[in-house]
């Protein structure tokens, strides 16, 4: 994990753990994460691949708008993970690019 | 259907200005913010402001949300908001969350929606690790997630000068600044603390690769000569796990296009930018625009431009014209005072080829 | 090059400080601010009105060194963190300088650090002999090193890092 202790303007109080899987692998996050937070804290980078090139594609705007976090949740597909606040027992799973091969 | 007098569309410094000036003045007031939390770009901002005491100068951005906020028992907060649609019959359609779906029909809008970050293209500017600036400043400041051990930042504007500060102060690495331009953009003052932290800032200089299978591994660097090419064997590869993008912002527009709001491109404003006039009033007679949306610039006038948008649009409404009256004449006081150094030179330029425009184009008062 | 680097030349800042008179006796303000930003709270700071910056909020601080008695006060008032004061009679072979630190970790009273250069360069070893943390400071602290009186004018942070900061 991989979350700032101390700092000298801000504080980061001891949040209580939320638990949630990654394509089934057991993970914590901590309360007022979102999901793409919780799963950078944890060393994962990659959140999706690019459609024809199967490029990694990452975290980037962090704000909802470029696509680049969709993952799927729950068996939802397509949730903007740099939004989504992490909630106890979530399942994530990377995507195919547009999400569309899974029911949902 | 919500009713409401006044919709303030985003809660960031024009937003939440704009919301407490028009309730101040008694107008019943609906401020829908698609985030969590109030406050927009401040709620990551951990330095202390600049401008005079109006502005809140001397106060951490993180600080002053709660400042702006001071009649928001008479606002009504619609956070997690997102307002997707905007009609010609004066209706505006909203999301909460995912899938909450309904209708707004306010009297006035202040659309202060923000601006949105512009993009570099090199090859690797897709890879995992390549940031927004805010995305970095969003998961430090407001997660408290490191977002890597070495930064490489793009851009030496106000940005990326305070957001190389902010990584420091989290304790990650900066490796350099590089910006393209012959000058620092940014103020001054930031620079230098960024060069007493040993944080070399490399102006012509530009990104030409980032480098890494699943993320970013390195990037390389060089030089730029007199026309913006890079220079043959200048190249330096240095080892990053994250690029930062600090080059720009561009005001958002969505909206505002949609119901066809008169625009026109001027650079010095980051883009596309509405015609309004004086009191912030666009080409449509209900609809006001402040903060980066009128134009990128500091918060410190988007703060100064949400006042005078909020009081503009309540006099409309029928609130006390005096009082009304009063904030306009400071608030345009105080942009003026924020505008007139040598750092607002580019700002008056662009206000001044918008407002050209602006009298040729359209018939409302300048 | 300081619009370039961020680094101010020595040409720069020789011209923010005072005479040699005024410089031997008593700690002096050394308000490093070379451009015109809209910014004042340093003159609302200074109890003494010694700054001065007037209507126009763009325009570059003035001091009067007759009024300034190196209090500080103003240091942790400066949104660009570019407030220094130094004191030349500190002790015999040394000067005080005070500089501003928005960094972890906080430096202890007694402990020696790295004091940096304009650049960031290491200059020489600095003793802590002051810490303010007032609650008005809003967590800019403000930290007194001695330094050799050759480097009072030159030293102007401390090495980032480390639990005595570089030393």
């Amino acid at each position: 994990m991989s979350r700032i202790s101390e700092h000298p303007i801000l504080k980061f109080e001891d949040k209580p753990v939320i638990n949630f899987t990654f394509e089934g692998r057991k993970l914590e996050g901590r309360q007022g994460d979102t999901i793409a937070s919780a799963l950078h804290a944890n060393g994962i980078m990659v959140l999706s691949h690019s459609r024809r090139n199967k490029r990694p594609r990452g975290f980037f705007c962090a704000i909802g708008k470029c696509s680049s976090c969709l993952m799927t949740v729950n068996g939802k597909a397509n949730v903007r993970t740099c939004v989504e606040p992490l909630v106890e027992g979530m399942e994530i799973l990377r995507q195919p690019a547009t999400g569309g091969e899974l029911k949902w | 259907m919500v009713e409401t007098q006044l919709l303030v569309v985003g809660g960031g410094p024009a937003g939440l200005a704009a919301a407490s000036a028009a309730a101040s003045l008694g107008i019943e007031v609906l401020l829908a913010d698609e985030g969590l939390k109030l406050g927009g770009q401040l709620v990551k901002q951990t330095h202390k402001f600049f401008g005079s005491r109006e502005h809140h100068a001397g106060v951490r951005g993180i600080d002053i949300p709660n400042l702006l906020l001071e009649n928001q028992d008479k606002v009504n907060i619609m956070s997690n908001t997102t307002i997707i649609g905007c009609y010609e019959d004066g209706v505006l359609t909203a999301v909460t969350g995912e899938d909450q779906y309904f209708k707004i029909k306010p009297q006035r809008v202040v659309f202060a929606t923000g601006a949105s970050e512009k993009f570099l293209s090199f090859p690797g500017n897709d890879l995992p690790g390549v940031y927004g600036a805010g995305a970095v400043q969003t998961l430090m400041n407001q997660y408290g997630v490191v977002p890597g051990k070495r930064v490489l930042m793009i851009g030496a504007g106000n940005i990326g000068i305070i957001v190389s500060y902010q990584l420091l102060q989290a304790g990650i690495h900066v490796a350099a600044v590089v910006e393209a331009a012959p000058n620092i953009g940014a103020y001054l003052v930031h620079a230098s603390k960024l060069a007493r932290a040993g944080v070399p800032i490399l102006t012509r200089h530009t990104i030409v690769e980032a480098k890494g299978t699943d993320s970013v591994q390195s990037a390389v660097i060089a030089q730029l000569d007199e026309k913006w090419q890079v220079i043959p064997g200048t190249e330096k590869e240095l080892e990053v796990d994250v690029v930062c993008l600090a080059v720009g912002l561009s005001p958002v527009l969505d909206l505002l296009s949609q119901i066809g709001c008169r625009r026109k491109y001027i650079p010095e404003l980051g883009g596309d930018v509405p015609f309004r006039d004086k009191q912030l009033k666009t080409s449509i007679d209900w609809i006001y625009v402040a903060g980066d949306t009128a134009g990128v610039e500091e918060a410190s006038a988007a703060m100064v431009e949400g006042r005078l948008a909020g009081a503009a649009a309540a006099a409309q409404l029928g609130a006390d014209s005096t009082e009304a009256g009063k904030i306009i004449a400071s608030c345009q006081a105080s942009l003026d005072s924020l505008r007139r150094g040598p750092v607002g030179a580019k700002i008056r330029a662009g206000i001044a080829k918008l407002e050209g425009g602006c009298c040729k184009c359209l018939n409302h008062q300048a | 090059m300081l619009k370039s680097s961020g680094i101010a030349q020595k040409s720069d800042w020789e011209a923010k400080l005072p005479d040699v008179n005024r410089r031997k006796s008593g700690p002096y303000v050394v308000i490093e601010c070379y451009q015109k930003i809209p910014c004042n709270p340093c003159e609302g700071a200074c109890p003494n009105k010694a700054v001065t910056i007037g209507e126009d909020i763009n325009t570059i601080p003035c001091v009067e060194y007759g009024r300034c008695n190196g209090c500080g006060i103003c240091i942790s008032r400066c949104p660009g963190l570019a407030i220094f004061v130094v004191d030349e009679g500190f002790c015999p072979g040394f000067g005080k300088i005070l500089i501003p630190w928005e960094y972890l970790p906080l430096p202890t009273k007694g402990s020696v650090v790295a004091g940096v250069g304009r650049d960031g360069k290491e200059l020489c070893p600095a003793e802590v002999v002051e810490v303010r943390i007032a609650k008005n400071q809003d967590r800019t602290a403000v930290i007194g090193l001695k330094v050799p009186l050759d480097f009072v004018n030159q030293v102007r942070g401390i090495k980032l890092g480390g639990e005595e900061n570089g030393r």
